[in-house]
């Protein structure tokens, strides 16, 4: 039905379009000045379609839902309902209407499926007749108000610039929808558990909230010495730590070699073939350190007489860190390469080899920009997922030792993520409450990050 | 102390020497970590692109199959095949007692009965006589003939029973079973059998994700870069929606999946798991991206050609829609399908939406619950069954294959269409 109405309202657009352009030609036959060029006519004819449209749409998928829904509702009232069953006799209405409802149909409900179905039905009919006749009539008198000293290409071309600037705003909407996500659920979790207890406690079984029997009321000794996050932290961060002891000195060292040494050859099949590695999908690093690095580190450990995890942070980490090193070279060999010149010059100059010139020189001259991408590395290594999940364990352990499993605040999400979940339960908001931290962990990497690379890119710029 | 400059020298030469090295070891290391990575996944993925099939002598007896005479098309679609299906796998050892005969069944796959039911339908004439069909072998016996399976275990640890093996190796003798290339692995939807899971499934809700995603992200990320490139003023404002874009372009994509399950789903009610709500929790992540490409190539456009625009009495807007951005086009439509590969191989976001649910049908809408290549992936890598480790292996190759072509795509267009300003 819906699209149905959209297409007959697009061709009401083109129609309309038409009719401009064919009133400006009339304007142009009686040998009279046009202000615009002619299609400009027909654009702001659309426009004036497109505008009551789209206003007429939003407010019906605003408002029909609620009035509908209060229509339902009012058999009801009087008769000492409570909120939730309301809800719940709307949803059964609802699931009804479709046809989906299993369980028992009382008549009750069958009677207000049906009512449910006819109001729709005249809400479809009335919307259509209320739009087609606005936009209708908006265009007639668009129509009527063109002729040849009206003016038509300014505002076609502010209602332009105003869909441009809209959709600038959809970053800015992210970004706020993101903060809404979390923030609620987040501070429920906190309503319940103690920042304190989540910041500083060392305990993390969020496995124990689950146990509980949904009957039961929120008892807040219950989830004490559950929701202790340190362990989550430190893994996060120890792995992140392995990972860039993997990722800085490589990436680095390639990034060196192929800004200041490598012949034009070398780095034109070199450096492509090193940023295929960070184009492989995370998932499938996931994969390949759950398979193949894992066991091929617990044999060793066994050879060796030590004792290793097959899902290790040394294994996870390691990996991360081959998936971190494009992101270190490229970005380290653009920093270099805008080092200028006359600096290699001076120091060539005065009887410097070239790697004393690199370590002495350019390296310090390109520090902050190294720093700035070692920083975009780590907050990288921190909100990356599908590795840690497949060849890290689950279980938060509170360790330093590599051969041992780990978890991270990713990995942690998705634990309690998978599957159905309850809003409203601690289990499900601690995961919200991580995600908060890791937003907020990674946004400040990220702020500091951009700001140390940009203030040097205008050093040299 | 004309030695003890030649010593100097020496060692600054040798420690020249020394750096060159770590740089070319470094470079030596990433490639060879990519090239480890390629080879496992190519050696233990290729055999999945091959099936093993038991080629069985079928009975068509009709009593068995509880038909009268000369049946119809219809009653050829609701005879019972479970019978001489299950006959014809007992009567591979005429010696074999109940327990036995079990295992003769569970040689092959459970689709057994469904493919000796399709030989039929295809050549009704063949009531009463026998013929060889072609049956799928169930994936432990795939797996010991492609050789990935150990034979030697003792009889206990393995899944495949010594009888078993027995009969197998005597149809292997008499040239019995097949190894053909496995159409399934593409047109089948996911299983919980590895010998009858395929990506179909998978591949359609990777397609309708990406279909969504680009729907959204494309025209909003252009029109965004539009404003910010050519029309926004210097503000506060302004540069407050450039640090969000660069921010956003940062932020761990398993945000972006708590973004979708806390406001597109809890709030805005949208159906779970399906390629809609996946497509858009992925638009939101490469709309910064785009946007980003798009704008270096508004600027990569030179400042001549809006001159020579305005100068010839074209307004700002005309300028802008009929010169830049056409212009602009080749580097925003490279930077959109690099921004569409990433966002086809990411994972994170699109399990917690629940696109991780076991999908058995093939999705023929983004409004159908569906799996994504990379969560199919993820599937079968937590299955302990040996026969999806090559499943894993070759849906990765699949994957891969995309995310090549994408990027080949990508840098044709760069090269063959955007203007060099020179």
């Amino acid at each position: 039905m819906n699209l149905i109405l959209f297409t007959f309202i697009v061709l009401l657009g083109f129609t309309s379009y038409y009719f401009g352009r064919r009133k400006a030609y009339t304007i142009q036959s009686t040998n009279k000045r046009l202000t615009a060029l002619p299609q400009f006519y027909g654009y702001y004819l659309a426009i004036w379609c497109a505008i009551p449209a789209f206003i007429i749409f939003s407010l019906w998928a605003i408002f029909e839902p609620t009035i509908v829904k209060l229509l339902i509702l009012s058999d009801y009232s009087n008769q000492g309902y409570l909120d939730d069953e309301l809800n719940l006799i709307y949803e059964k209405t609802k699931a009804l209407s479709r046809g989906q409802f299993t369980g028992e149909i009382t008549p009750f409900i069958e009677a207000s499926a049906e009512k449910y179905l006819s109001l729709r039905s005249i809400a479809q009919s009335s919307k259509a007749v209320i739009l087609l006749s606005i936009i209708i009539a908006s265009v007639a008198y668009a129509y009527k108000k063109i002729s040849s000293n009206s003016r038509t290409r300014e505002p076609v071309e502010k209602f332009l610039k105003a869909v441009l600037f809209t959709a600038s705003l959809a970053a800015i909407l992210t970004t706020v929808g993101i903060v809404f996500s979390l923030i609620f659920q987040t501070i429920d979790f906190f309503k319940v558990i103690p920042l304190f207890d989540f910041v500083f406690g060392t305990h993390w079984y969020p496995a124990k909230a689950f146990v509980r029997d949904s009957s039961e009321a929120l008892d807040p000794t219950m989830y004490s010495d559950t929701f202790g996050a340190v362990p989550i932290f430190a893994g996060t961060f120890f792995i992140a730590f392995i990972a860039m002891c993997v990722a800085i000195p490589i990436g680095l060292m390639s990034g060196i070699y192929l800004a200041e040494y490598a012949s034009v050859k070398v780095r034109q099949y070199a450096k492509p073939l090193i940023e295929i590695l960070a184009g492989i999908p995370t998932v499938v690093y996931g994969f390949f350190a759950a398979l193949t690095v894992g066991p091929f580190l617990k044999e060793i450990g066994n050879s060796m007489g030590l004792d290793v995890s097959a899902e290790s942070a040394l294994a996870a980490g390691g990996v991360m860190g081959i998936m971190i090193i494009p992101f270190i070279s490229s970005l380290s060999d653009d920093v270099i390469t805008s080092v200028p010149q006359s600096l290699r010059d001076g120091s060539y100059a005065m009887g410097a080899t070239k790697s004393e010139t690199i370590k002495k020189v350019i390296f310090p001259a390109a520090l902050p920009g190294i720093v700035g991408s070692i920083l975009l590395g780590v907050s990288r290594a921190i909100g990356e997922t599908m590795i840690v999940v497949m060849a890290s364990g689950l279980a938060a352990n509170l360790t330093l030792n590599p051969l041992e499993s780990t978890s991270t605040i990713t990995a942690q999400i998705v634990v309690i993520l998978i599957g159905d979940q309850a809003f409203g339960d601690p289990k499900t908001q601690a995961a919200f409450a991580l995600g908060m931290s890791l937003f907020l962990v990674t946004l400040c990497l990220n702020i500091v990050a951009l700001r140390v690379v940009k203030k040097y890119r205008e050093k040299y710029e | 102390m004309n030695k003890n400059k030649e010593q100097l020298l020496n060692k600054r030469y040798k420690a020249e020497k020394r750096f060159r090295l770590y740089g070319q070891s470094a470079i030596f290391m990433a490639l060879l970590f990519l090239t480890i990575f390629i080879f496992k996944i190519f050696s233990t993925g290729y055999s999945a692109f091959q099936k093993t099939w038991l080629i069985v002598p079928v009975t068509f007896d009709a009593e068995l199959m509880m038909l009268e005479q000369n049946p119809s098309k219809e009653d050829l679609k609701d005879a019972d095949y479970y019978d001489i299906a299950l006959k014809s796998m007992a009567d591979l050892d005429p010696n074999a007692n109940e327990d036995q005969e079990n295992e003769l069944k569970r040689m092959v796959s459970y689709f057994f009965e469904r493919e000796i039911k399709r030989e039929l339908l295809n050549d009704p004439s063949l009531i009463g006589k026998t013929k060889d069909v072609y049956l799928t072998a169930s994936d432990d016996l795939d797996q010991v003939f492609k050789g990935n399976y150990p034979r030697d275990l003792p009889e206990d640890q393995r899944r495949v029973t010594d009888y078993q093996l027995k009969i197998f190796d005597q149809l292997v003798e008499l040239g019995k079973v097949e190894s053909k290339f496995n159409l399934s692995f593409f047109t089948y939807p996911d299983s919980r059998e590895a010998e009858l899971a395929g990506i179909a499934s998978s591949f359609m809700g990777s397609i309708f994700s990406i279909l969504v995603c680009l729907m959204i992200a494309f025209p909003v990320a252009v029109l965004a870069a539009i404003y910010l490139e050519e029309f926004a003023p210097k503000n506060r404002f302004t540069d407050f929606i450039e640090v969000n874009i660069n921010n956003l372009a940062a932020v761990p994509s398993i945000v972006f999946g708590l973004l979708g399950l806390g406001i597109l789903l809890a709030v805005f009610q949208l159906p779970r798991s399906t390629p809609l709500v996946g497509g858009i929790t992925l638009s939101l992540m490469t709309l910064p991206t785009i946007i980003i490409a798009c704008r270096a190539s508004l600027k990569a456009v030179p400042p001549s050609i809006r001159e020579a625009a305005l100068a010839m009495g074209a307004s700002k807007m005309q300028t802008t829609m009929h010169h830049t951005v056409p212009l602009s086009m080749p580097g925003t439509l490279s930077g959109t399908i690099i921004g569409l590969a990433q966002a086809l191989g990411e994972t994170a976001p699109l399990i917690l939406i629940g696109m991780v649910a076991f999908v058995n049908t093939i999705p023929g809408s983004p409004l159908d619950p569906a799996a994504s290549l990379p969560v199919q992936i993820y599937i079968w890598a937590e299955s302990a069954e040996r026969g999806f480790v090559e499943k894993v292996s070759a849906c990765i190759m699949v994957l891969l294959g995309f995310l090549i072509i994408m990027n080949l795509f990508a840098q044709i267009i760069r090269h063959k269409f955007e203007k060099k300003w020179s």
